[in-house]
């Protein structure tokens, strides 16, 4: 036994003096300090990346049997279903997996928003994970035209049609962006292409950046209090403890508790009763023929119900882009001396409230058709969501806050 | 339990347990995966059994016909050609086909049911290619009795797809499972009925 470890020693040592395996391991993990005081929503960073291997690995599999051209690909969809050995698992984990995604980045984000994770110093983690976040809509987009369902078609027609609202340029960039005059197979076969490299490319590269922003800087904790301020003798914060072995513990607890959730909708209600996978995407793109009730996947509704209750086309779609660029300004707008709800007053929480009434308002106005009520629901919605934004730098200033000690309050 | 020992025992096998069940946890996750490279319900239909006619075959003629996507041979042979296999065992390397892959109803000197009908899956036990049928005397090469050879490595069988000694095939071209439906009419790909229909 000691002479296999041994060997297992000298071969680490023989790598590590090529390679900076050892180095990487404690720099990332068995010698990065994060705070002792993790809650429940410090869970998600790491399930965002467990569900982003979960897509990796699955939509690899599903590429194996899948066909990118407008005569094959919902017949290919349907062959992966019923004669793949174990398709309907394949598919099943990639197309709940990427609603799951949505779920688990949805709360990483509210959890920024509840203890200021944004805040100086780490402004570049939170403009990282913002364009991580558009990277993942890009990709769920792309990704939703592949079953070639009716739904898929209209959706893309609708999103590619936004394009059009662009002044003098409007039709032709339509036409540049879907290689037809309409959706087409050459719009699904540029799609599967941005879907399976280039996105991904460019979202593993994101990731990889956001965790060195964020292991630079140090994790931000429920206080909102910087550990590093109190080192001991070694240079280790006092309030800091390994993330290796203590949080990756933590975390594959978690992952046991969210495994059980996500495994339970794929064996038992993968299409979320239409949430997940929509009715009309059972049947085949019909170019002649739109759904009778056409809306987008559940995670994209907040913003639709926003293009959709303006009663201008570009002044709509303005509003849709600002409604996502808005959250990269989050850094510079919070004016607040403290970090963390904890400490923060009464008009802050109030804020948030309204702020997360209004999204998951605008997230239900999506998916119903639209009538002139909700109509004006929607565009009362959408002033609570800018006004979350834009005022942010008056009442996060004004609010009363409570004072913040100097280390964890459970230290 | 004190703060300053640290219970190395408890911990390693904390950690082995962890470890273990994660591992059977991460194979089953994987199962499905790696199954899914399985030929699929299409592919297994696609794969199913054939009939053939082989009504039209002269003596002397191979046709070949397609069985899951590969080449399977189907010859009638002349009595003089059935008559030479017995000669040709001491250049064979399984002349009685005793490692070679075959139905057992197969496993006798003219590896068939009836003898002047050769059923043989055309794929060289070398390294896959289909070797050609040269059925004519002396036109592989000085002294060739008729059979089959490989054009990839130069392997070559007899009449009855027996590999001879000398070339890089090792065993004899296999036999697929088959039956006779009537006297004229081959199922090639399955053989459940044997001995009851003929």
């Amino acid at each position: 036994m000691s002479t296999i470890l041994a060997k297992v020693v000298d071969l680490r040592r023989w790598v590590d003096a090529r390679f900076p395996l050892t180095q990487l391991w404690n720099e990332h993990l068995a010698h990065y300090y994060a705070p002792k005081n993790f809650n429940f929503w410090y869970y998600f960073g790491a399930l965002a990346l467990f569900v982003l291997a979960n897509q990796f690995i699955s939509g690899l599999f599903l590429t194996m049997n899948y066909t990118p051209t407008a005569e094959g690909a919902f017949d290919s969809v349907e062959y992966i279903m019923r004669e793949v050995p174990w398709g309907w698992l394949l598919r099943y984990l990639h197309a709940v997996g990427a609603s799951f995604f949505f779920i688990v980045v949805y709360l990483h984000m509210f959890r920024a928003l509840l203890y200021g994770s944004y805040k100086q110093p780490r402004e570049l983690v939170w403009i990282l994970g913002m364009l991580l976040f558009v990277c993942l809509m890009a990709e769920a987009f792309f990704g939703y035209l592949l079953p070639w369902g009716n739904m898929s078609f209209w959706g893309a027609q609708v999103i590619t049609s936004l394009f059009g609202a662009v002044p003098y340029v409007g039709d032709a960039l339509m036409e540049w962006i879907r290689g037809d005059y309409n959706v087409s197979g050459v719009t699904l076969n540029r799609f599967f292409a941005l879907h399976v490299v280039a996105v991904p490319l460019v979202f593993i590269g994101l990731v990889v950046f956001h965790i060195m922003a964020l292991h630079t800087v140090g994790s931000n904790n429920p206080d909102g209090i910087e550990i590093k301020k109190h080192l001991d003798p070694k240079g280790i914060p006092l309030d800091g403890i390994p993330f290796h072995p203590y949080y990756t513990v933590k975390d594959i607890m978690g992952l046991s508790i969210f495994l059980l959730i996500f495994c339970a909708v794929i064996f038992f209600i993968p299409d979320m009763g239409g949430y997940f996978l929509e009715a009309p995407n059972f049947e085949p793109a019909d170019p002649l023929k739109t759904p009778t009730h056409i809306a987008p996947a559940w995670y994209m509704t907040p913003y639709y119900a926003i293009l959709r209750g303006i009663p201008n086309k570009l002044a709509g779609v303005l509003t849709m882009g600002a409604s996502i660029a808005v959250w990269f300004l989050l850094p510079w707008l919070d004016r607040s001396s403290v970090k963390s709800i904890r400490y923060r007053g009464s008009l802050y929480k109030s804020a948030l409230g309204l702020f997360v009434c209004s999204f998951l308002g605008l997230g239900y106005l999506g998916l119903h058709p639209p009538t002139p009520v909700l109509a004006l629901w929607a565009r009362a919605l959408t002033a609570v969501y800018f006004g979350f934004f834009l005022l942010m730098p008056l009442y996060s200033a004004l609010d009363k806050v409570k004072p913040v000690g100097d280390r964890l309050s459970d230290h | 339990m004190s703060g300053e020992t640290i219970d190395t025992d408890r911990r390693r096998f904390l950690v082995s347990a962890a470890s273990l069940i994660g591992g059977v946890g991460a194979a089953c996750a994987a199962f499905p995966f790696l199954a899914s490279w399985m030929p699929s319900v299409r592919a297994r239909a696609l794969g199913a059994p054939i009939e053939v006619d082989i009504t039209k075959i002269e003596p002397g003629q191979k046709i070949t016909v397609s069985w899951r996507g590969q080449p399977v041979f189907v010859v009638r042979r002349t009595p003089q050609s059935l008559a030479d296999l017995q000669a040709l065992a001491p250049k064979l390397r399984d002349p009685l086909s005793k490692e070679s892959l075959q139905p057992t109803y197969a496993t006798n000197l003219d590896r068939s049911i009836k003898p002047e009908i050769l059923v043989l899956i055309g794929i060289c036990t070398h390294l896959g290619c289909v070797p050609l049928y040269k059925p004519t005397p002396g036109t592989v090469e000085a002294g060739w009795e008729g059979g089959f050879f490989c054009p990839c490595h130069g392997s070559k069988y007899d009449m009855s797809g027996r590999v001879y000694k000398g070339v890089p095939a090792p065993l004899n071209l296999a036999v697929p499972p088959y039956q006779y439906l009537k006297d004229t009419l081959l199922l090639i790909g399955d053989d459940s009925k044997v001995g009851v229909s003929t």
